[in-house]
């Protein structure tokens, strides 16, 4: 293969280990921006360069730049985070960013707002309390996920411990990221990359651990997988899955969501020297002359999971037996109040698309503030953009409990299933890759369904719907039920028909529609659910029984000829 | 008629030359002479074009493209190889980067457009597709064009700007050398066989162009001032303030097309201004005096809502107005103001600077005959403007750049007469009359080797844009380092795309920015001044000129003060010799100011 680099593997490649010319960027006064080949590389260092969509071009008009703030994504591996830290990363958000706080779909904490010359203060006061956000975002290993309550059980408290050492173990080597934010000495001339080499990898790279029954990270959708083998409630082992990944692009067939495919089984000790095989893999027969095709789950279909298997043994020398049975049940969060082995307690607290921010009655930002302050536990930011307030002992129960209602945050005023079950990206106005709404736009729309469901005498059924602004898939809608991927303002493809715990894809059902044209498309099918289904049929295996849409588990035949389905009736 | 070059130590010629051109120039009439000198303008103007002419006589293949994906930059650097490689002169540009004022000069142009979301240019192109399908586009008779247009089909509005380009450049007499190619996912190809036939069709290679076709025709200089000022059409009338700024500051483009008007960089536009017809009745109410009333002024009989319309100065306050209200009034507060000691002379200055007419009418109320009101008023005075614009580089626009005065005080508003003259009641398409008023004391230095330091706030921002642009278009060598302060960099960083682009283009060597609001200690301008002192000293020594504009009150005496604090301490003198070296330097017109 003699194909010309992609420009990213240049920048990469000169950048000396991800400094690049990002100190000049930041002294630069002239401009909010970062130098162009710099904002490839903050990436790494956990910042995406962004602006104000909604005014980008009245500002052109007025012959200003875009008005460029930053985005910073903080590495909570498993979402695992203190009180301390929750109440530091409300701190910096409140100085330095626009005061609201989003909750990623990976588990991450996201600020929005920082401009330039707060990017560094800002990185500083995130790694004061031992956060930080190095490959938060970039072409390396990125969050690792674990089961949002990593605490209830000994299993739980194990997995989530093989998932911080995880990310320990695939975090960069290079000492840039302390140069340039938190002043330290200047070491390049020394350090190596051991894994990763001088160019990282082809790609961003995604790993998560789940324990079954529960698919909250959706495993399937990760380039790399641990799905828990518990026998006897003893840990004994992983099934690996590799090549999941959600990212395509309109137009272009050569490019597709794909779920993840079993490697294997392998025993927790080989957990580290598995995973640093497939991304050595990946990094040595990644495709690095095509972004779109260079994710690990392009490079298996390309060559085939049995020599992937070989690579990975190969280089691991680790034996991966075949993969154990297991079952998952659903890709959601479970809500409200829970009690683990250990007797303590711990509370899933909804959060509309993963925004903490005060509105109106719903004081989410203070109200967490308020937590965290009178409890010194713990949170985890969970896979489906919520927060999970864990370890709470049992006298301390009521004062939480009363701090949820003073503050107007329990789960049970807000939402409805469908909600509960909803999740969106960003979009507009920060991201640079959105071609329509998602966040801004998704709960109004919720609204309307959810009064078409309520007709349908279906109120009360648990649909996951996912919507994101462009179809590089952050909040994972092509396995969602419903799922909706923008195409331009205020239009969206719809997928139907993915499976409930994330083990099937969805089927385009139609293209570049409207509000009007998305409910006008959901209704009859919610009519004939409501009459058809089996006993506890869900939506989306209900649509591809009826034959409404297309049984889609592999990313290749994702787009297929009869593309829009087969409408029955 | 004298026409003996004298008197002017400043001249860019040598006497040599001097005395040849007299001898060309002894005995020609008149109307030769205005020919000649029209003829010499011309050549100035297009010396730039010459120099690319004379080089080669092939015709030049411009691309201009615009993509959000940077497929279309893919094709625009494969056809601008593929064009070089079969011997064609070509250039491409993205059309961020393109003026389009030059539209009209292009003979050959290929684009290269996709098109984004449900039939959007994308955000390069956007800007010019706007212009393109404005009324402001020029006629393009002299122009063969091709497009080839990208998008993706399963839009509504597959390729809709590159359609919309294509359309509009036939719409304005430019001719198809090729019929638009759309392409969609596959363009790779379909790109590659458009360029191909696009190099086929260029015009023969051989065939030269006429150098003369550059020069422009020059129509003589034609004189305007205050009594036959020029009509000018507004182009542009743009905020250029963001949404959060606390201001509101216009770019405004004035249409100069065959007026003739010339300026110079330096030069102020007077603009024959209109007062707020909100202010009239304010003041008519004020006094009880019906609009109809008839007045004289200077001879002319009119109603008074004409008079303090158009006719006398309802905004500012000068003495002599003060004087006769007080007369009528007989208000004790006016007369302290007018005491003949120093403590009133200062109260009066204070007073005037705070206070408008309309102010000064109702804290002082009195009944009172409308002409005898009408006679204690002066005659409205047009407004000097800093040109923004370079003449060489907009042969037919001038530019402002003007911040509205809008405030609340003493309970009311308060406008500023001339800039919200322009930018409140004036849009694109109105007419406003202006002139030339020449500022000799503000020019740029004759030699262009020479670096030139400029320091301003705000609007006075304005002449160094059309310094910048004139030594652009001169060529000059010298270097620019620009000082440039306002309150936020994110809403009042005033052309701040252009000066981005100047320093990629190394047209700006220096840019140090002092935005006084975005940190809790203010930073002015002169704290630059004074962090960069070393840097600027060398530069001074190096000969480099200083430029000073903007407000008079506060900033013209800090950055005084800073330049000579940086004088005596890196040249070793006490502030005395420093302030005496400045002076020098203000006498040999190596620092100069246009303060206000």
């Amino acid at each position: 293969m003699n194909k010309i680099l992609s420009d990213v593997e240049h920048i990469k490649e000169k950048s000396r280990h991800l400094r690049g010319s990002l100190l000049e960027s930041l002294a630069n006064s002239t401009t909010g921006a970062l130098a162009e080949d710099d904002t490839q590389l903050s990436k790494f260092h956990g910042i995406y360069q962004q602006d104000n969509r909604d005014i980008r071009s009245e500002r052109k008009r007025q012959r200003l730049e875009p008005a460029y703030t930053f985005m910073i994504r903080a590495r909570v591996p498993g979402g695992l985070c203190t009180a301390r830290q929750w109440l530091n990363m409300d701190r910096v958000a409140t100085r330095y960013a626009n005061g609201t706080i989003r909750l990623t779909t990976r588990q991450a904490f996201q600020l929005h707002g920082v401009i330039k010359s707060k990017l560094k203060l800002s990185i500083a006061e995130i790694n004061q309390e031992m956060m930080d956000t190095l490959a938060a975002c970039g072409d390396v290993n990125r969050n690792v996920m674990a089961p949002t309550l990593g605490n209830v059980s000994s299993v739980h408290r194990a997995v989530q411990a093989d998932a911080v050492a995880l990310s320990a173990h695939l975090t960069p080597a290079t000492r840039a990221y302390h140069e340039i934010w938190l002043d330290g000495e200047k070491l390049e001339p020394s350090e190596s990359e051991p894994i990763y080499g001088d160019t990282y990898l082809p790609r961003k790279f995604k790993a998560a651990f789940v324990i079954p029954p529960q698919n909250d990270v959706d495993v399937f959708a990760q380039d790399l997988g641990f799905i828990a083998i518990v026998v006897g409630g003893e840990l004994i082992g992983y099934n690996v899955c590799v090549g999941g990944g959600m990212g395509m692009s309109h137009g272009n067939p050569n490019t597709y969501p794909r779920l993840g495919e079993l490697l294997g089984f392998c025993s927790t000790n080989d957990v580290l020297a598995i995973a640093e095989a497939v991304v050595t893999t990946q990094r040595d027969f990644g495709d690095r002359s095509d972004r779109k095709h260079a994710r690990l789950k392009y490079t298996i279909d390309d060559r085939g999971i049995d020599w992937f298997r070989s690579q990975v043994m190969d280089r691991s020398s680790c034996t991966l037996e075949s993969a154990r049975p297991y079952v998952l049940s659903g890709n959601g969060d479970v809500y409200g109040w829970q009690q683990d082995d250990s007797e303590k307690w711990h509370y899933l607290l909804f959060v509309e698309n993963g925004r903490i921010v005060d509105a109106g009655d719903r004081q989410l930002m203070s109200g967490l503030r308020a937590i965290a302050q009178h409890h010194a536990g713990v949170f985890v930011l969970t896979p489906n953009q919520n927060v999970a307030i864990c370890n709470i002992k049992g006298a301390d129960k009521p004062a939480i409990e009363s701090l949820l209602q003073n503050y107007g945050i329990e789960n049970s005023i807000h939402a409805t299933p469908l909600r509960l079950h909803s999740m969106a990206c960003v979009a507009f106005p920060t991201c640079g890759l959105a071609m329509a709404e998602s966040e801004r736009y998704l709960p109004s729309l919720i609204d309307s369904i959810d009064t078409v469901l309520a007709n349908t005498g279906l109120g009360d059924e648990a649909i996951t719907i996912r919507m994101t602004g462009c179809p590089n898939g952050c909040a994972r809608p092509f396995i969602a039920e419903i799922g909706l991927v923008g195409k331009g303002p205020g239009r969206y493809n719809l997928y139907l028909g993915a499976g409930f715990s994330g083990e099937r894809l969805g089927c385009l059902y139609r293209e570049n529609i409207d509000e009007e044209e998305i409910l006008a498309a959901l209704k009859p099918l919610f009519e004939q659910y409501a009459q058809e289904r089996n006993d506890t049929e869900r939506f989306g295996d209900f649509l591809v029984r009826a034959d409404v849409v297309r049984d889609i588990t592999k990313g290749r035949e994702f787009h297929a000829a009869d593309v829009t389905g087969k409408v029955s009736g | 008629m004298d026409t003996q070059f004298s008197g002017n130590d400043e001249l860019p010629l040598e006497a040599e030359k001097i005395q040849q051109l007299e001898r060309t120039f002894s005995g020609l009439e008149p109307f030769q002479l205005q020919w000649v000198s029209g003829y010499a303008a011309g050549l100035a103007v297009s010396s730039s074009h010459l120099a690319a002419a004379e080089q080669s006589s092939a015709p030049v293949l411009k691309i201009l493209y615009g993509s959000q994906t940077g497929n279309g930059e893919a094709v625009v650097k494969w056809l601008e190889s593929q064009a070089r490689d079969q011997g064609c002169q070509v250039v491409s540009s993205n059309l961020a980067d393109y003026k389009s004022a030059g539209l009209k000069q292009e003979r050959l142009l290929a684009f290269v457009v996709s098109t984004h979301g449900e039939g959007d240019p994308p955000d390069d192109a956007e800007l010019f597709h706007e212009f393109l399908l404005s009324v402001k586009a020029p006629q393009l008779t002299e122009l063969q064009y091709s497009v080839l247009a990208l998008g993706d089909s399963s839009y509504i509005n597959f390729c809709k700007t590159g359609r919309e380009i294509d359309s509009r450049l036939a719409e304005l007499g430019g001719e198809r050398l090729l019929p638009m190619v759309e392409c969609d996912y596959d363009y790779k190809e379909k790109s590659r066989l458009w360029g191909d036939s696009v190099i086929a069709k260029l015009p023969d290679q051989s065939e030269s162009t006429s150098k003369v076709s550059h020069l422009r025709a020059i129509v003589p200089s034609q004189e305007y001032d205050r009594q036959r000022p020029y009509t000018a059409e507004i182009l542009v009338n743009q905020k250029i303030t963001g949404v959060e700024s606390s201001k509101d500051v216009r770019h405004i483009e004035l249409s100069l097309q065959d007026a003739g008007l010339r300026y110079e960089p330096g030069d102020s536009l007077a603009v024959v201004t209109e007062n707020p017809p909100r202010l009239v009745r304010q003041i008519l109410s004020e006094l009880a005096i019906a609009k109809e009333a008839l007045v004289s002024v200077k001879e002319e009989r009119m109603p008074i809502v004409d008079a303090l319309a158009a006719k006398l100065e309802i905004t500012a306050l000068s003495p002599d107005v003060v004087q006769a209200w007080c007369g009528h009034s007989d208000s004790a507060a006016l007369r302290e103001l007018l005491g003949d000691d120093p403590e009133a002379h200062a109260l009066l200055a204070e007073y005037l600077t705070t206070h408008q007419l309309i102010d000064m009418l109702r804290l002082n109320p009195a009944i009172v005959d409308a002409q005898v009101f009408v006679d204690g008023l002066r005659s409205l005075h047009p407004r000097l403007y800093s040109i923004a614009s370079s003449h060489a580089a907009n042969p037919d626009e001038v530019h402002l750049a003007v911040a509205a005065v809008r405030y609340k005080a003493y309970g009311s508003d308060h406008w500023g007469a001339a800039s919200t003259h322009l930018t409140d009641r004036l849009g694109e398409g109105d007419r406003v009359s202006v002139y030339v008023e020449p500022n000799t004391r503000f020019r740029l230095p004759s030699d262009n080797d020479v670096g030139i330091i400029m320091i301003c706030a705000g609007t006075g921002v304005a002449p160094f844009r059309a310094f910048v642009e004139d030594r652009v278009e001169r060529r000059a060598s010298g270097k620019n380092w620009l000082f440039f302060g306002d309150r936020n960099f994110s809403s009042d960083f005033l052309y701040q795309l252009e000066w981005q682009r100047c320093l990629k283009r190394g047209q700006l060597d220096r840019l140090d920015l002092a935005f006084s609001r975005d940190q809790p200690n203010k930073i002015y301008v002169q704290d630059r001044i004074r962090q960069q002192g070393e840097e600027l000293y060398s530069w001074i020594t190096g000969g480099a000129h200083i430029y000073v504009c903007g407000d008079a009150s506060q900033m013209a005496a800090a950055v005084d003060e800073a330049l000579v604090e940086v004088l005596s301490k890196y040249g070793g003198e006490t502030n005395m010799q420093s302030l005496e070296r400045l002076k020098e330097m203000r006498r040999t017109r190596r620092f100069q100011r246009d303060v206000y």
